[in-house]
């Protein structure tokens, strides 16, 4: 798993790569909680594009992370999930929580 | 009924064969040559159910799950997923969405509502200190649909 957090004003992107699972969900949730507390940035877009698997283990992740930022007064978004990843998040209903974007083509 | 192959294994409850279980049980498909949506659902059904023997079955102790997958004919996969850990007193409301016996570790409370949804069939059997036994099945299409 990687993970490459990259900021433009007061927006930042934390692109992951590799697999989300129970097993590697805390590695994540580690780094970016650290981010969200020592930059507190407006908007934190996670970025699936480089995620080839995620089972229910990223909702928590998911979940976890809207729920710290929001009460640092930010906004988390979800970039770029692929077919099967957007089947699990419509499982979930987070698209009511958590605002779903993807790049144009 | 006819099996066409059979893979069984036991491996510790360590999380990092949560991904393990996921390689085998795909290795194993592949020989019905199954679609990517197909082999996915079916990925992340295994992973949630090796992630409840590890988190919920085990959670105060180590132990081991025994893994048996069968590909049956017609395009049928079969997969068994066993633990001897504390069981579900419950397995309804284990089965409810969003709940969860582990929230500080922030699970979502849907792997069975992922296993449901992803496979076609679910039968969880559950004893209280004796362990729980999820079984899944899935027919597969046919190259012809």
């Amino acid at each position: 798993m990687t993970i490459d957090i990259t900021t433009q004003g007061q927006t930042a992107t934390a692109s992951l790569c590799g697999e989300i699972d129970h097993h590697n969900a805390k590695e994540i949730r580690e780094e970016l909680d650290r981010f969200i507390m020592s930059s507190q940035p407006k908007e934190l877009e996670i970025d699936f594009k480089g995620i080839s698997f995620m089972d229910s283990s990223g909702i928590g992740l998911i979940m976890g992370r809207h729920k710290l930022i929001s009460e640092c007064g930010g906004v988390l978004v979800v970039k770029n999930p692929q077919l099967y990843i957007k089947r699990v998040l419509k499982l979930s209903g987070i698209e009511r929580l958590v605002r779903i974007t993807n790049d144009r083509l | 009924m006819k099996i066409l192959n059979e893979v069984k294994f036991t491996m510790p409850s360590l999380s990092l064969n949560e991904a393990v279980a996921r390689a085998a049980v795909s290795s194993l498909l592949v020989q019905y040559d199954p679609t990517v949506e197909e082999l996915s659902d079916i990925r992340t059904a295994v992973s949630e159910a090796v992630t409840n023997s590890i988190v919920h079955g085990y959670r105060h102790k180590s132990g081991n799950i025994e893994i048996t997958v069968r590909l049956i004919e017609p395009r049928e996969i079969y997969i068994k997923i066993r633990d001897k850990g504390c069981g579900i007193a419950d397995i309804d409301r284990a089965m409810e969405p969003l709940f969860t016996t582990a929230p500080e570790e922030e699970r979502s409370g849907l792997g069975f509502s992922v296993m449901s949804s992803f496979m076609d069939k679910l039968k969880v059997k559950s004893e209280v200190d004796n362990g729980t036994t999820v079984i899944m099945r899935k027919k597969l299409k046919s190259h012809d649909e």
